[in-house]
């Protein structure tokens, strides 16, 4: 026995075990991750239900379950849809309830723009009184051919709401500034006051001939689906409203492959719908990595400045290691507490004062004295200064000081030194600590609840009107939309794989943030590999 | 804190001593240096003749290095450093508050003990001295490139490489580039601190040959544990023990007929 430890094997186990735990727990995450979020996208069968009673249940089903109580016995939750129509998007049913299972092919499940899915059996296709097609594939085929065209329309209304009307408001918000920065200097009355209610005046013209033409996009669907759902109640559903339709039981498994696909790109590329538990998540995505690119930037250069002195010029003794110390603790500090501390420095000391001297006209509406996605950046940065001050600090110690004495022999000044031989050796340290920052920062929520995350940002940061990059707005975000949407929801079964599928595309984001990072570290590495002699 | 000696402007005030007659490069005046309370340098004083090369020897801790990095005043590196005495370089007291300390070192070029080039290209290296000087021409650069690395000795094995990383090299090339990067700007003295320590024996006979070479146009002052290497390539040797200068002399009669009794005791190998 004695031998046997002496022989050093089992710490080799005990270390070993140790990995293996922490793998297991990390595996087991992503996997619950993964089963959860990706079978979101997938046309799952549509099944049948009739009960023992006589009752007739269609749906997909979600889970299935045993029964608390009783021992043998399953019941399954099934997905029926048609809220507008019975209330309830979900259903659960004791499987020894079910006389009749079926799995008509008949049966299209409908993505609409309000009120979830819509299940059921179609019935016509009308166009006013005109009827189109009548039920069945030959109603589904004419829908899906009638699809793009539904779908082109709405996106042309959207981008003349968008684009041309949002232009508009654009324009009379600036005009309505401008007028009220001459009121604000006294000037009430003349020629250039004049001209901009002449130009006012022009804006509310064209607005008027925009929104008559938006009417008469509108007019011009009208084109409905009958969809006739259980329980004997018919569904008459404009097909502006309709997004996708599939028939799931007669759908081969390369059909469903290219639903699954087209799912994910909704989801990745298209703003959400229904507060955020259906439609794309694209505005989070952006806002997400805008947010972290710009602590990115704003986090490296305070960071670096920071660890130079501290390790380059400082003159090292208590004093110093107590800042150290102080710098390190620092990131102990609930983020909630960066938080709070971003809006009442940031948000009401900087921005309001900038909003008292630049923004003044704006005023009572603020401007940069209300979260937006530079406060949370800045909020984010200082949360995560410590680690690229660590790293940086770490990286500075390692440089050889026979490399710093070898530029000073030749007649450089510690500047000189400083910036071409030191800075460009510790940039693979720096980005180490930014890679370290970014993980953390693209998955804090907290601190970013009160500096500028909102649930649903009307534009995103980044738009076509002057300075066309608006670090004043507020901003959407993934994490948060997790939050949201997992316990914010008044539809929290209907939300539960949305969840996943947006944690599952954090992590994505995260990773792929990160491999940018790590990339350009490797490439600065064989550049300015330290000597190993 | 630097305290300047002025002896009448002799030309080698210790010729007598030292047995060096000739016109002098360097010369140090009762120099004593203290690191906080420890006292490095005890009252040295020499005079490191032109276009020789000037070595010290002595067991680890004698003070030599100390000594050497005093002439480039690499030691105000170091915090707690106390100098008395004075060290004037062409004729300049180089411990002069006045004087610009990246000028001299310019001017007094460095060999360090371990092989330090720039994590950079090999034209980077060399050329790091001159882009600080503010050379910026291009043309200019690549002809003090060349003549720094034929004058180290390595133009024949680089020049297809120079834009190759300066890492890549092996550890007697590193060496030799090192020298290229300290002659690039042209400096009057060359400090070499125990250049081959870490070399083989090939890669030392090829930098103590280059060591002749060069002192036909720059005053070497080399560091050395190794009596062998003082003996074959330095013209004067000083012996330094507990920080101070014991004997120095013309190299051949140091060796060979030392006047003190713990130069002996030293070269012949009773300790050290």
């Amino acid at each position: 026995m004695r031998r046997f430890w002496k022989s050093g094997e089992p710490f080799v186990w005990l270390t070993g075990s140790a990995l293996a735990l922490c793998l297991l727990l990390v595996v087991g995450l992503v996997a619950l991750i993964l089963v959860n979020g990706l079978g979101f996208f997938w046309p799952a069968d549509v099944l049948r239900a009739t009960l023992v009673d006589g009752t007739v249940l269609t749906g997909i089903v979600r889970e299935r379950e045993a029964i608390p109580g009783k021992p043998g016995e399953f019941r399954i939750k099934l997905q029926v849809g048609n809220r507008d129509l019975y209330g309830a998007d979900f259903q659960w049913v004791d499987e020894a309830r079910i006389a009749r299972r079926e799995r008509p092919a008949d049966v299209v499940v409908i993505e609409r723009t309000e009120w979830g899915p819509l299940l059921g059996t179609i019935e016509a296709l009308r166009d006013g009184d005109r009827v189109l097609a009548v039920r069945g594939a030959a109603g589904l085929a004419e829908l899906a051919r009638r699809l793009p065209e539904a779908a082109r329309l709405r996106r042309e209304i959207r981008a003349l709401e968008k684009g041309d009307i949002g232009a508009i408001n654009h324009a009379q918000e600036q005009a309505r500034l401008a007028l009220r920065r001459l009121d604000l200097r006294g000037i009430t009355a003349g020629a250039r006051v004049d001209a901009i209610q002449a130009e006012l005046a022009a804006l509310r013209a064209r607005y008027a001939r925009e929104e008559a033409r938006l009417a008469e996009l509108k007019r011009r669907q009208t084109a409905r689906v009958v969809v006739a759902a259980d329980g004997g109640k018919a569904k008459e559903l404009p097909l502006a409203q309709v997004l996708r339709a599939w028939a799931p039981n007669a759908m081969g498994l390369a059909a469903k492959a290219r639903h699954y696909a087209a799912g994910v790109w909704e989801f990745v590329a298209d703003d959400p719908r229904e507060s955020n538990t259906e439609g794309g998540v694209f505005p989070a995505i952006f806002g997400t990595v805008m947010m972290v690119v710009l602590m990115s930037l704003l986090v490296a250069p305070l960071g670096v400045l920071a660890a130079f002195y501290l390790r380059e010029y400082a003159r090292q003794g208590a004093f110093v290691s107590a800042v150290r110390i102080a710098v390190n603790n620092l990131a102990g500090v609930p983020s909630i507490v960066f938080g709070v501390f971003g809006v009442g420095f940031f948000i009401y000391t900087i921005g309001g004062s900038l909003d008292r001297l630049l923004f003044a006209e704006a005023l009572p509406t603020p401007t940069f004295g209300t979260g937006g996605i530079l406060w949370a950046s800045l909020t984010l940065a200082l949360l995560t200064v410590p680690v690229v001050i660590v790293a940086t600090e770490e990286g500075l110690a390692a440089i050889p000081q026979g490399l710093r004495e070898a530029s000073l022999a030749v007649g450089a000044t510690k500047l000189e030194t400083t910036l071409r031989v030191v800075l460009p050796a510790v940039m693979p340290s720096v980005l180490t600590g930014l890679i370290l920052a970014m993980a953390r920062a693209a998955g804090e929520v907290a601190p970013l609840m009160i500096t500028g995350v909102v649930k649903l940002a009307p534009s995103l940061p980044v738009d076509g009107f002057w300075p066309f990059v608006h670090l004043d707005r507020k901003f959407m975000h993934l994490g948060f939309q997790i939050y949201d949407v997992g316990f914010q929801s008044p539809n929290v079964d209907a939300a539960r794989p949305m969840v996943f599928v947006t944690t599952l595309l954090l992590l994505l984001v995260v990773i792929l943030l990160n491999l940018v990072a790590i990339g350009l570290r490797n490439r600065l590495r064989r550049t300015y590999a330290t000597a190993a002699v | 804190m630097v305290g300047t000696v002025n002896v009448a402007g002799s030309l080698n005030p210790h010729a007598d001593a030292s047995g060096i007659m000739e016109a002098p490069m360097v010369e140090i005046e009762h120099l004593s240096l203290w690191y906080g309370a420890k006292r490095a340098l005890r009252d040295v004083s020499m005079s490191v003749p032109k276009h020789r090369v000037t070595a010290y020897i002595g067991p680890s801790g004698c003070g030599k290095t100390t000594l050497l990095r005093c002439l480039n005043r690499m030691n105000d590196l170091v915090d707690g450093v106390r100098i008395t005495g004075a060290i004037r370089i062409g004729g300049t007291d180089i411990y002069d508050p006045t004087l610009d300390v990246t000028e001299l070192r310019q001017r007094v070029g460095m060999v360090f003990q371990k092989s330090n080039p720039f994590p950079k290209s090999v034209f980077e290296n060399v050329a790091y001295g001159p882009r600080i000087l503010g050379v910026r021409n291009r043309s200019d650069l690549e002809g003090i490139v060349e003549r720094s690395l034929r004058a180290a000795a390595l133009w024949d094995e680089v020049q297809d490489r120079l834009g190759d990383s300066a890492l890549g090299l092996s550890g007697g090339q590193q060496q030799r580039l090192c020298i290229a990067r300290a002659v690039a700007v042209e400096p009057d003295v060359l400090l070499m601190d125990e250049p081959c320590s870490a070399l083989d024996p090939i890669a030392t006979a090829r930098i103590e040959e280059l060591m002749l070479e060069l002192k036909n146009s720059y005053t070497i002052v080399i560091v050395t544990h190794n009596m062998q290497q003082a003996a074959r390539v330095s013209d004067y040797t000083g012996f330094l023990l507990l920080g101070e200068l014991v004997e120095v002399g013309v190299t051949r009669e140091l060796f060979t007929s030392p006047r003190d009794k713990r130069t002996e005791d030293y070269i012949t190998g009773r300790f050290g």
